[in-house]
């Protein structure tokens, strides 16, 4: 009775959308050559899968082809006023003194940036011009280490339009953290932005990646691609502090020598829709690496952690550590997966989740994997759930402390673990800050209702 | 006027009554002590007070200074004056011990219309009352009560206490989990800021104590009621005779 029907694939109007975007757009983008041959297989591959939706299991909680109603078409250049207005971005870094370089609708305002000084072994470029110009870091690096069938990458590599393009030479240390700033000016536009950071070997780098914008319904599909060479030392850092309507997918594809060291911070608490990606590779033995995160969300927030640390050398040790706080009818996912390879001995892999939830409405989805095909190995791995704990609040009730600062004191304490890995004082300081300005808001908010 | 006042106060936890009908009158500056057998409902009472979470009276009513209790949070009875040092404090992992003690100041202070300290002024205090009750700066740097000892967690209760200076104390088994010496420091804690205006509820299961913060009145609660009240020899009568004959009466 169940007859064989011809399977019909139906595109979603977000679909039908990217294609013509991508066929309007793939003459006028930047790179001709190889690269347009790598935009061109890389939309094939989006072409047959489509959107990714909850039966293609690394999306099973974050449906994309349902949360992406439409496809924003293509940003254009940022005029004058959606310049001035990125001047005041960045200002919950606080006195944190950085390098900025300013992306405003995902494309690079060298006005808005620090370029000039560079520290001896710093290179810094946009991603357009390295295009433009066949800038051969590019075939060397580009796409070399974001899963092409990952449909978020497929379509970034399609579309990208600009991006930062960063090379630290051997032995060079760079004081001053680079802060690569994503500015949205709020227009329904969808900005696709690469980035490429090469990091030699011994060289020692800081990278903040931000994203914000006022608010606006826009698109942000963001990739990064990070090479971390033997004996070198990278802190990375990324605030997703998205408008509260926007979409925004973005992926940290990382390779890393031995005996480097990579500490990975992100922080997410803003955008409707979230996607962060984290693709970790240890490559060279004896590398040690802290990854982590906080995410803090509420109101009808998704945000969608998914981290695969793949360890494919000896001796390597890595931490994950990730906590959310959801408030309202927020849904915080975590996906984290340990792939320990063949010979990979004496890997160290520790990951930990935990979810701290405000509400009876709010949704926690973990799902931690190991995959481990050596033998002789440490690995573990932790998800927890749950709410305030109420003997602890009445404690600092009892003290006379109020219960919305009592509650904001054991969020802070929860998430102190995670933020308490970030090696740079004045950024743990500032984001901390962040923490107890969104627990200020959530009180007055209290207060009102 | 009474400091607390206590009329035929009755309180049921998950359907069963554990206070039945519980009388109890501190003028300022007395020390009472409470004393009874396991599950007469001493530590009932200390909850009901300090207002926690599924400790609600069914019926009686409680007055500080005059005013309903049970009209106020938690936070606001300690604003108000109530404190209460735990049987078991809780650890606190990750909320500094500095920032908890500053918070909990500021907020009773802060609520009584007063001006919050000043962080000099802040860290002087704590200083002093750590130096008298021997908590060392290391203990002050951790989590809250993060790694202490049994002792030292009752130590940082009476130095709460003495940072916070209220009006009335409910101490619930303070002495419990305590070597000779802890209890020395501890009750020394509490006798210096025994004064005319502060009173207290020590909440104790054994005699012990009472030789080192010596009560003005004892009463012996059993069953959920105050069965007898004395004066301070009745903590040693106890301590002879044991509570059987009390649980008989309140049986009878």
């Amino acid at each position: 009775m169940n007859a064989m029907a011809e399977v019909k694939v139906i595109k979603t109007a977000a679909e039908t959308a990217l294609a013509h975007e991508f066929a309007q757009a793939r003459a006028r983008l930047p790179g001709a050559g190889a690269i347009a041959d790598q935009r061109a297989a890389a939309f094939d591959v989006f072409a047959r899968e489509g959107l990714p939706h909850r039966r293609v299991e690394d999306w099973k909680y974050t449906d994309l082809r349902a949360l992406m109603r439409e496809a924003k078409p293509l940003a254009s250049p940022p005029d004058a006023a959606a310049k001035a207005r990125a001047k005041t971005a960045g200002q919950w870094l606080g006195d944190v003194e950085t390098r900025r370089l300013m992306f405003v609708d995902g494309a690079f305002v060298p006005e808005l940036s620090d370029v000039g000084g560079l520290e001896e072994g710093l290179t810094i470029g946009s991603l357009a011009d390295a295009l433009a110009d066949n800038d051969p870091t590019l075939s060397a690096h580009l796409g070399k280490l974001a899963a092409p069938d990952n449909i978020a990458i497929a379509l970034n590599t399609a579309l990208m339009g600009d991006g930062a393009v960063i090379r630290v030479a051997a032995n060079s240390t760079i004081e001053r953290p680079l802060h690569l700033l994503f500015v949205a000016s709020g227009n329904p536009n969808a900005d696709f932005i690469r980035s490429l950071v090469v990091v030699e070997r011994g060289a020692r780098v800081m990278l903040i990646e931000s994203y914000e914008g006022a608010g606006g319904d826009y698109q942000v599909n963001s990739a990064l691609e990070l090479f971390v060479a033997d004996e070198a030392h990278v802190d990375h850092v990324k605030i997703v502090g998205e408008g509260k309507d926007a979409l925004h997918v973005s992926t940290l594809a990382v390779a890393i020598g031995a005996k480097a060291r990579f500490n990975a911070f992100n922080f997410v608490t803003g955008g409707a829709v979230v996607r962060n990606q984290l693709f970790v590779n240890f490559d060279g033995e004896n590398t040690v690496a802290n990854i982590r995160g906080a995410t803090l969300i509420k109101g009808r927030q998704h945000a969608d952690v998914t981290l695969v640390a793949q360890h494919g050398a000896p001796g390597c040790q890595s931490r994950e550590v990730f906590k959310s706080v959801l408030d309202n009818e927020a849904h915080g996912v975590f996906q984290g997966r340990i792939i320990v390879r063949p010979g990979a001995q004496q890997t160290d892999a520790k990951m930990m989740t935990r979810a701290l939830l405000l509400s009876e409405n709010a949704e926690a989805d973990s799902k931690p994997e190991l995959e481990i095909f050596a033998d002789d190995v440490q690995c573990g791995h932790g998800a927890t759930a749950g709410a305030i704990d109420d003997e602890l609040k009445f404690y600092l009730m009892a003290r006379g402390i109020p219960p919305s600062e009592a509650e904001a004191l054991l969020i802070q304490a929860f998430l102190g673990e995670a933020v308490e890995g970030i090696e740079h004082a004045g950024l743990r300081e500032a984001l901390m800050e962040q923490v107890a300005a969104w627990l200020k808001a959530r009180s007055a908010q209290q207060a009102a209702a | 006027m009474a400091l607390l006042e206590v009329k035929n106060l009755h309180v049921e936890i998950d359907g069963k009554e554990i206070l039945k009908g519980l009388n109890l009158t501190i003028n300022a500056g007395e020390v009472h002590a409470i004393m009874g057998p396991n599950g007469s409902g001493k530590s009932t009472l200390a909850y009901v007070l300090a207002g926690k979470d599924g400790y609600e009276p069914t019926a009686g009513q409680v007055t500080l200074d005059g005013k309903n209790i049970f009209e106020m949070s938690t936070d606001e009875r300690a604003a108000a004056g109530l404190f209460l040092a735990f049987q078991y404090p809780l650890e606190i992992p990750g909320v500094a011990t500095m920032t908890f003690l500053r918070t909990a100041l500021n907020a009773q202070r802060k609520k009584r219309g007063e001006a919050e300290l000043s962080t000099p002024e802040f860290l002087k205090r704590v200083r002093e009352v750590a130096k008298e009750l021997g908590i060392g700066q290391d203990m002050l740097r951790r989590g809250v009560n993060v790694g202490f000892s049994g002792g030292e967690k009752k130590r940082n209760e009476i130095l709460q206490m003495a940072l916070l200076e209220p009006r009335l104390a409910v101490l619930d088994e303070t002495d419990s989990g305590l070597d000779i010496d802890a209890l020395k420091i501890v009750s020394e804690g509490v006798n210096r800021l025994r004064g005319p205006k502060r009173s207290f509820v020590v909440i104790t299961h054994y005699q012990r104590l009472l030789n080192y913060i010596v009560p003005d009145v004892v009463h012996v609660l059993s069953r959920g009621r105050i069965v007898k009240t004395g004066g301070k020899d009745l903590a040693l009568e106890l301590e002879a005779r044991g509570y059987a004959e009390y649980q008989e009466e309140a049986a009878a």
